[in-house]
């Protein structure tokens, strides 16, 4: 590969090159299907029975049609609530454990396979666990045969509102724990240690050294994980969707946003999936803006 | 919280505490792992009488049951496998060189490009998924795996993690000097960056493949031959057949089969994934 000579302005070309493939791939996978998603959300189109219906422009139509039941407010309710039971312990037990194993006085034996064993689930394929976890809670499976045994009764997981959603909050918990516990704990590690000595100097204890250095400065990454998890929480899907086999029961209780919107693309409702994809797209959007605020956060 | 109860403690009662929680932590982590292959292991029958800790001699004949049965298993992990080596080295190398033309080039819409990507980050696919569902069909991609491997090019996450990463661990003085030996840029991004990228690069790769592996919303919408299908999309189908008639001890071989292959991977690669995170890491 031949050099130009004229250097600054031949270099900075070569950004643009590099910048390419990223950016044709995401104009025809996401970009085009973005703006063909919102273009079907303002069109009727659908099949009733054996007909096909529309397509026909309908404005708003959609939109009206999907935020006048009830439906798409319990979803999203039952999202949030199932992320949040799922998150909040998952951010207290990961920092715990981040600052554990980046605490140079503990010196922690065996850190290496208690790591490697908290991000185990994380690999593990999320419809599987959430089969394996049916089967595990299932009235005659080897969870109620263990309640038996230990004399407390038969519980019939999947009949329960609370217990379905602590199952798949809990199953989001572990399989996402792990994950963010090591990203906390590069980033604590990636503090300069010399601030740590000055503060045991100072004679600050463990618990003043987590609130007054690692907290502030691990800003940008608890920022990184909460975003990403908002997200991941929003698209919740495989885990509710194959532990209730996609009908969100014990009466929709456990139906969220994403298994709603599977439901309109299967049935080859576009016009509703559409619209529900739009609001999905805001929901998103606001969520991560309201993310930014509260965490006063200056992207760079 | 725990950490104000423990204020003026030990550190060897710290450590005691540190080491119980681990332990529950790790039972919990492998507990149901631990029930699973001994399931796999016993029959219908004895699956019924209830659940002990024991593990019986029956995974043979459940394996020969599934390998007979009416799932293609063995086809769809190779399937997974294919698709999510491809995807994840795709999306590894192109969006890694995207963050190096951010990080190592001065033109013109930079910063513009750089704010778009972290706000497309934060978009789920999901919402695309009529428009990309459409967009295959136009294409005459339906039960290919191009859909599933292309679009991984434009991997926003893993261009965040690798600029991040670049700040901190990628002096340009290093990009200066390959020049001034004469290496071309395509050369110096090849031969000096991604080397001194390793780490990040393990560990997004993981993050890739498993994104990938673990895949089964679009999948499912694209892939409806038998033959095509992945992994996630059989033990769905395993689902919403009818459970109840299934012989129980094929059922955990077929979950254990479907995710055995990463546990043992996983025990061959944990150390240097959670290495390469932490030597390497999101420094704050």
């Amino acid at each position: 590969m031949k050099q130009h000579k004229s250097k600054v302005v031949s270099y900075n070309k070569w950004g643009y090159i590099f910048l390419a493939p990223f950016a044709i791939t995401y104009i025809i996978f996401s970009l085009i299907p973005l703006i063909t998603t919102v273009y079907n959300s303002f069109f009727e189109n659908y099949r009733s029975g054996l007909t096909q219906i529309g397509p026909n422009f309908v404005g708003l139509g959609n939109f009206a049609t999907l935020l006048s039941n009830g439906d798409l407010a319990m979803y999203f309710s039952n999202t949030m609530i199932m992320w949040v039971m799922g998150f909040i312990p998952q951010i207290l037990l990961s920092l715990l454990l981040g600052a554990w194993f980046s605490d140079p006085q503990l010196r922690l034996k065996c850190a290496g396979f208690f790591k490697s064993v908290i991000y185990l689930p994380n690999l593990i394929m999320a419809s599987a666990f959430a089969m394996l976890f049916f089967t595990l809670f299932s009235d005659t499976g080897p969870i109620n045969s263990i309640l038996i045994s230990l004399g407390i009764g038969q519980f019939k997981f999947m009949t329960h509102v609370w217990s379905v959603r602590a199952l798949v909050a809990f199953m989001n918990l572990l399989m996402w724990f792990g994950n963010t516990t090591i990203l906390l704990m590069a980033g604590m590690l990636g503090i300069d240690t010399a601030l740590f000595e000055a503060a045991q100097v100072d004679g600050a204890t463990s618990t003043q050294v987590f609130f007054k250095i690692t907290l502030p400065l691990l800003r940008p990454i608890l920022i990184y994980v909460m975003i990403t998890s908002l997200v991941g929480g929003l698209q919740m899907f495989d885990v509710p969707q194959i532990l209730t086999n996609g009908s969100g029961d014990p009466m929709r209780s456990s139906m969220t946003l994403i298994m709603y919107l599977n439901k309109h693309l299967f049935s080859k409702n576009y016009g509703l999936a559409g619209a529900l994809s739009v609001l999905l797209f805001f929901i998103t959007g606001i969520l991560s803006l309201i993310v930014f605020k509260v965490t006063n956060t200056k992207v760079e | 919280m725990k950490e104000k109860k423990e204020k003026g403690l030990s550190i060897g009662t710290r450590r005691v505490i540190a080491y119980i929680t681990l332990i529950v932590i790790t039972f919990f982590c492998l507990f149901w792992f631990y029930v699973l292959f001994i399931n796999a292991t016993r029959s219908h029958a004895e699956l019924a009488k209830g659940f002990t800790p024991f593990p019986s001699n029956k995974l043979v004949k459940n394996w020969v049951g599934v390998i007979h049965g009416t799932l293609p298993l063995v086809n769809g992990l190779i399937n997974s496998a294919v698709v999510a080596t491809l995807s994840g080295l795709l999306g590894i190398y192109f969006s890694t060189m995207t963050a190096y033309a951010l990080h190592a080039y001065d033109f013109k819409g930079r910063k513009a490009i750089f704010t778009y990507i972290l706000m497309i980050m934060m978009i789920p696919s999901q919402v695309t998924a009529l428009g990309f569902y459409q967009l295959v069909l136009n294409m005459k991609l339906e039960n290919s795996f191009i859909p599933l491997i292309i679009p991984s090019i434009a991997a926003p996450v893993t261009f965040y993690y690798m600029k991040q990463y670049m700040e901190s661990n990628l002096p340009l003085s290093l990009v200066e000097a390959a020049r001034i030996d004469g290496s071309g840029e395509f050369n110096t991004y090849n031969k000096v960056v991604l080397p001194l990228m390793k780490p990040a690069l393990a560990v997004q790769m993981i993050f890739a493949f498993v994104g990938s592996w673990n895949n089964y919303f679009i999948p499912a919408l694209i892939l409806h031959e038998d033959k095509k299908k992945t992994l996630p999309i059989l033990i769905a189908q395993l689902r919403s057949a009818d459970f109840l008639k299934f012989d129980m001890g094929q059922v955990y071989v077929m979950i254990a089969f479907s995710i055995l292959p990463v546990i043992v991977v996983y025990i061959f690669l944990s150390r240097f994934i959670v290495g390469g995170v932490a030597a390497g890491g999101v420094k704050g």
